[in-house]
């Protein structure tokens, strides 16, 4: 930022002193950068340290059967690939259905690695994949939050981002799935589109896209950059915030994202043709029509604009009528009103458990409960609030966006648990924003107290602390030159805004131990909740009694007898939880899976699940079943086994079967 | 029961047939033996025979050499021969090991194969020797019923001769058979032959010409697990910063009664004498002492049922497969570990080094269909050769590990059906300079060493069109 540069120039006495100041403060933020980095790894290695280096949970298997099939067969074979080993007899294209950008990513690595003689196998790749795109994630939340607030905040929000719980649920070593490279390619999009935004320059818009395309590669959650990049920018047009920065962070994005994105298969022409698109189409035309009127009323005179204006209005309406009357006739004439059914549950958070019990038997498509904020961004939840309040002192740009990638991913982790994900980026950076300027304040407050050069020590006292507070204290040192000049005035409508300024040093050092310890405490409760809560792979059981540590491995005993004892053509039902799983580990054909696009077989399944046992059995056969795999954890009380998730086979099962009904299942109808 | 009989008329035939062949072989005719015990072990799946012959030479010129026949069916299950010779005269006794070859004699009668024992000193017209012969038979026990429930135990048969099959008259002989259990359903008598306990007799017999054959059946109770390694792929990584990385690939394969209806875990465990007598539940690997990091996995993560125990003289590793394996059941894994390089690589008088290792598989009471060892020497090594005490077939390849350029030699060496009686000590001769261990640590500095000077180099120079 060349904020520094000018404060310092104004000071030529300084001037020497300076300069080495600000590179030795460069090369102390990298180290710090670097930290952050080595952080943000390891802490999400205690599954591999507390368990083994293991693919976790049933969609990473999935995954990772995929990475594999790409390691051995290459690019083209893996676009063209048919599995035949699910969805029997229906099969599955994975090359036209998978959102390809973690596969790809992965297998880039392991094949970087081979081609140096590293021999690592696939799994190892997949495993370690997720805690090193984790360390990405925080350095392009550092350089997003530098765009917005300057070096000191983005360090902070780094150091947030790094050890925030929700992201750590996510991207432990282990859990192999398309969140944990999209969070990483989210961020850097944002920072990107904010990057074009402050420069203009054509340069970062194109490389916009191309992180946007990755986006789009890796998840289905893109549709989210793509709504909430034009909210910005009607915001910032309503606003009258319009510049020709703005256009050029914008339209190249639409244009070229566009393209890009109709290039992964699993998008297609829905970037064009479904309605979570159309808001981004919309606001192109907007733009244009903005910079257009800008553009004329550049050459105009005022009186003629306004003659125009009435002209262009009046015809405009008219057609915009008629656009939108035929654009609303389109829509209205697809069943799901153009929106995909996980949309739509976003918009309306009632839709999924009203008409598809499919999305609402996932746990992780509930809504959340209060705990599992505290849980997921502890303190956080509270620095936010300042950190909103921190984007309006002055109000830019950037931190318009800021504010509203909040807004919108707190309404959006208020609908679904699984999409706190997206919220937890959003803390960190509004978060690391608050605890930067209240950093700037207090210790400007010391400056002015002891004036000169005793602002060394304090540094010194601070490098002791924990990398956190190390990180903190460094925001303070680099916000410093720039605080000291100017902008003092501004900032000062900050909830501790009293005791700055003409307040007593000893008060303003007592407070910043108290906004010291708030991320200390928070720290605790991270690698807490990363050791315990999150590192468990879920194919792994272990429970600790009076005689020691035991590990209930039934499910992969399980995988492993099929893999190794049946014929390998062999077709094997489970409920669909399992089918991920039973491809990967045991290499068997399954009837549904994970996947769940076609319910009707879900259903099917469903319905010999809960038929007698002569029904069932001609369900099965008709689909050439050999082997049922049934988790029954009654014996050694594991709760979620399939007795657990009865109910759904009925339901699922019932909702195409109409012979199936609920109430038979359950005890009051018997009495 | 109509297998057994056709058998047996079959081997009755053989028999019959064998009485009339005469051998024309006339280095064969002037040794006799005078008297033969036979004691065959059937109590673990190896079938373990132990020969006592009194060789006696009856013709006039000295011969050094012995030959012992077999019938082609057990010659196929052969694992290992060995003969010995006792040496030195009362208390002092020692026991001298003779080589043993195999022989293709051009008039074998029914096809019998033949091994060769060569005596240390040639026997003497007149003069006799006595000499203990000990082989092992492989897959030489059928499970009949072939297919059993959970609960039930395994029933086998064994086939032999009641008489011992040899080119030469035998004056007088006894074989004994050891069962596992008293359990006996059914053995053939000839006469004089019975049952003690756990032990049959069949003799003595007095004599009878070469190429007697009496063919014999037992039906008798074994649990013990059959535990057949179909595969094993040894690979043994030289590193000469101090460790000797050992990696073994395992499919193994539960060999006896094929396992029939359902699998009952609450029965299984509940009950554990009732149920499941012949599973195999656990397996016992000795590896050599001073062992570390050791793992045992399998392609879908770690198997967490696995106990390691070690003392100053030698490592016990027992295992469980993810699943009790049951007749006819597979489970593949991977057991590796690492050991301290000064244990087992030594210098030669001239410069070469070797390493000195265990060819067989360290489970205990398992046959191994094929075995594939391969060591993978250091980058840069050369002049590999290795000596095994036992013929293999050897040849090289080439590994790419961690960062190399050129690529490891790996000498493969592969055997057919082992028994742990193969474990013994092989040795891989190589010449390797010291100064290659460097080759890598200095590629990884100098990459990096570049990395910075090209930062360097772009930050100062200014790429920009426009000045």
């Amino acid at each position: 930022m060349a904020a520094p540069e000018t404060s310092t120039a104004a000071v030529p006495t300084l001037y020497t002193n300076n300069t080495l100041r600000n590179a030795f403060g460069g090369v102390l933020s990298f180290f710090i950068l670097l930290l952050i980095g080595v952080m943000a790894f390891s802490i999400r290695l205690f599954s591999v340290i507390k368990y083994e280096s293991v693919i976790h949970e049933f969609d990473p298997y999935f995954n990772y059967r995929v990475t594999q099939f790409l390691a051995k067969n290459g690019i083209y074979e893996f676009w063209n690939w048919f599995d035949d080993r699910t969805w029997y007899p229906l099969g599955r294209v994975i090359g036209g259905t998978v959102y390809p950008g973690l596969t790809l990513t992965a297998g880039t690595i392991w094949w970087l690695l081979n081609s140096l003689n590293i021999p690592l196998s696939v799994e190892t790749v997949c495993v370690f994949t997720a805690p090193i795109f984790s360390a990405f994630a925080s350095w392009a939340t550092y350089l997003l939050t530098k765009e917005v607030k300057g070096t000191g905040a983005g360090l902070t929000a780094a150091a947030l981002l790094a050890m925030v719980p929700s992201y750590i649920s996510r991207s432990v070593a282990g859990s192999y799935d398309n969140e944990a490279v999209a969070i990483f390619a989210l961020i850097f999009t944002f920072y990107l589109y904010i990057k074009t935004l402050n420069t203009g320059s054509l340069f970062y818009a194109t490389l916009n896209s191309i992180a946007y395309f990755y986006m789009v590669c890796s998840w289905g959650g893109y549709t989210f950059i793509i709504n909430l990049i034009p909210m910005h920018v009607l915001l910032c047009i309503v606003t009258g915030r319009f510049s020709s920065r703005l256009y050029i962070a914008y339209a190249p994005l639409v244009v070229l994202g566009t393209l890009l994105a109709a290039l992964v298969p699993v998008v297609g022409f829905n970037a064009v043709m479904t309605s979570e698109h159309f808001a981004s189409f919309l606001v192109f035309i907007i733009i244009h029509v903005v910079a257009f009127v800008y553009y004329i009323k550049g050459i105009l005179s005022p009186k003629m604009f306004k003659v125009a204006v009435t002209l262009v209005v009046s015809v405009g309406l008219a057609v915009c009528c008629a656009v939108i009357a035929v654009l609303i006739a389109l829509v209205a004439s697809s069943p799901t009103k153009g929106w995909s059914g996980r949309s739509l549950s976003l918009l309306d958070p009632t839709y999924a458990s009203k008409y598809i019990p499919i999305i609402a038997s996932v746990s992780e498509h509930q809504p959340p409960t209060w705990p599992s904020y505290f849980m997921d961004i502890n303190v956080l939840a509270f620095l936010v609030p300042a950190g909103i309040i921190a984007c309006f002192l002055p109000l830019s740009d950037a931190s318009s966006f800021v504010v509203l990638y909040i807004a919108t991913s707190v309404y959006f982790s208020g609908v679904m648990v699984r999409l706190m994900l997206v919220l937890a980026p959003a803390a960190c950076i509004t978060s690391g924003i608050a605890l930067s300027q209240a950093f700037d304040v207090f210790t400007g407050s010391i400056k002015f107290q002891l004036t000169g050069a005793s602002s060394n020590t304090e540094v010194d006292a601070a490098e002791t602390s924990s990398s956190t507070a190390e990180s903190q204290t460094d925001a303070v040192k680099t916000e410093k030159p720039e605080e000291t000049a100017k902008n003092r005035p501004s900032r000062k409508s900050k909830k501790k805004e009293r005791e700055h300024g003409e307040k007593p040093s000893t008060e303003a050092k007592a407070e910043k131990k108290r906004l010291l310890a708030l991320p200390l405490e928070s720290s605790v409760h991270c690698v807490w909740a990363a050791a315990e809560a999150y590192s468990a792979p879920s194919i792994v059981l272990t429970s600790r009694s009076h005689d020691g540590l035991h590990v209930f491995d039934d499910f992969r005993e399980a995988y492993a007898w099929l893999r190794h004892n049946t014929d390998v053509d062999d077709k094997v039902a489970s409920w669909w939880d399992y089918g991920y799983q039973t491809t990967a580990m045991a290499n068997r054909t399954v009837i549904v899976d994970n996947n769940t696009w076609n319910n009707t077989h879900i259903a099917t399944v469903g319905t010999a699940m809960s038929s007698p046992e002569r029904a069932a059995w001609e369900i099965f056969h008709s689909l050439d079943v050999k082997y049922v795999l049934v988790v029954f954890g009654g014996l050694v009380g594991y709760p979620s086994d399939d007795i657990n998730k009865f109910l759904w086979m009925v339901r699922i099962g019932g909702g195409v079967f109409p012979h199936i009904k609920e109430p038979d299942y359950l005890v009051s109808s018997l009495c | 029961m109509e297998a057994p009989i056709r058998a047996r008329e079959a081997l009755g035939f053989i028999l019959f047939s064998l009485l009339f062949s005469i051998c024309r072989s006339s280095s064969l005719n002037h040794l006799l033996i005078s008297n033969a015990e036979r004691r065959i072990d059937l109590s673990s799946h190896i079938v373990k025979v132990y020969l006592t012959l009194k060789v006696e030479n009856a013709g006039s010129t000295p011969t050094s050499e012995v030959l012992l026949s077999f019938p082609p069916t057990q010659a196929d299950h052969l694992a290992t021969v060995e003969a010995l010779v006792t040496k030195g005269k009362r208390k002092k006794t020692t026991l001298v090991r003779l080589d043993v070859k195999a022989t293709e004699l051009p008039d074998a009668p029914n096809d019998a194969k033949y091994f060769t024992i060569y005596l240390a000193n040639p026997l003497k017209s007149g003069e006799s020797t006595t000499i203990e012969v000990l082989y092992l038979l492989t897959h030489s026990q059928e499970p009949f019923p072939a297919e059993i429930a959970q609960s039930e135990s395994q029933l086998v048969y064994y086939r032999d001769s009641a008489l011992i099959l040899s080119p030469y008259h035998i004056k007088q002989q006894t074989t004994f058979i050891k069962t596992p259990s008293t359990k006996v359903e059914s053995f053939t008598r000839v006469e004089p032959s019975n049952r003690a306990g756990t032990e049959i007799k069949y003799g003595p017999y007095e004599d009878h010409p070469p190429y007697s054959f009496s063919p014999i059946l037992i039906h008798f109770e074994n649990n013990s697990p059959f535990a057949v390694v179909e595969e094993l792929v040894r690979e043994v990584e030289i590193s000469h910063w101090g460790n000797l990385q050992v990696t073994e690939q395992y499919t193994l394969v539960h060999a006896g009664a094929r396992h029939k209806g359902v699998f009952s875990r609450v029965d299984y465990q509940s009950r554990p004498t009732l149920n499941g007598a012949s599973s195999l539940r656990y397996l016992l690997a000795r590896l050599p002492p001073r062992v570390h990091s050791v793992y045992y996995r399998d392609e879908i993560g770690n198997i967490s049922s696995s106990h390691l125990r070690t003392d100053s003289r030698k490592s016990e590793l027992e295992i469980e497969p993810r699943y009790p394996l049951f007749g006819g059941w597979k489970a593949t894994f991977v057991i590796g570990y690492g050991l301290p390089l000064q244990d087992f690589l030594f210098e030669t008088s001239d410069d070469r080094r070797y390493l000195n290792f265990t060819f067989g598989c360290p489970l205990l009471e398992t046959v191994v269909d094929k075995l594939t060892v391969k060591v993978v020497l250091p980058e840069g090594s050369k002049d590999p050769s290795a000596v095994v005490p036992f013929p293999v077939e050897q040849h090289l390849e080439t590994k790419y590990s961690y960062l190399d350029v050129v690529g490891r030699t790996v000498v493969v060496m592969e055997k057919k059906n082992l028994v742990p009686a193969h474990n013994s000590h092989f040795q891989v001769y190589y010449t390797f300079k010291p100064i290659f261990m460097l080759a890598e640590p200095l590629m990884l500095a100098s990459a990096f060493f570049l990395f910075f000077v090209a930062c360097v180099a772009y930050l100062h120079i200014d790429l920009s069109i426009r000045k």
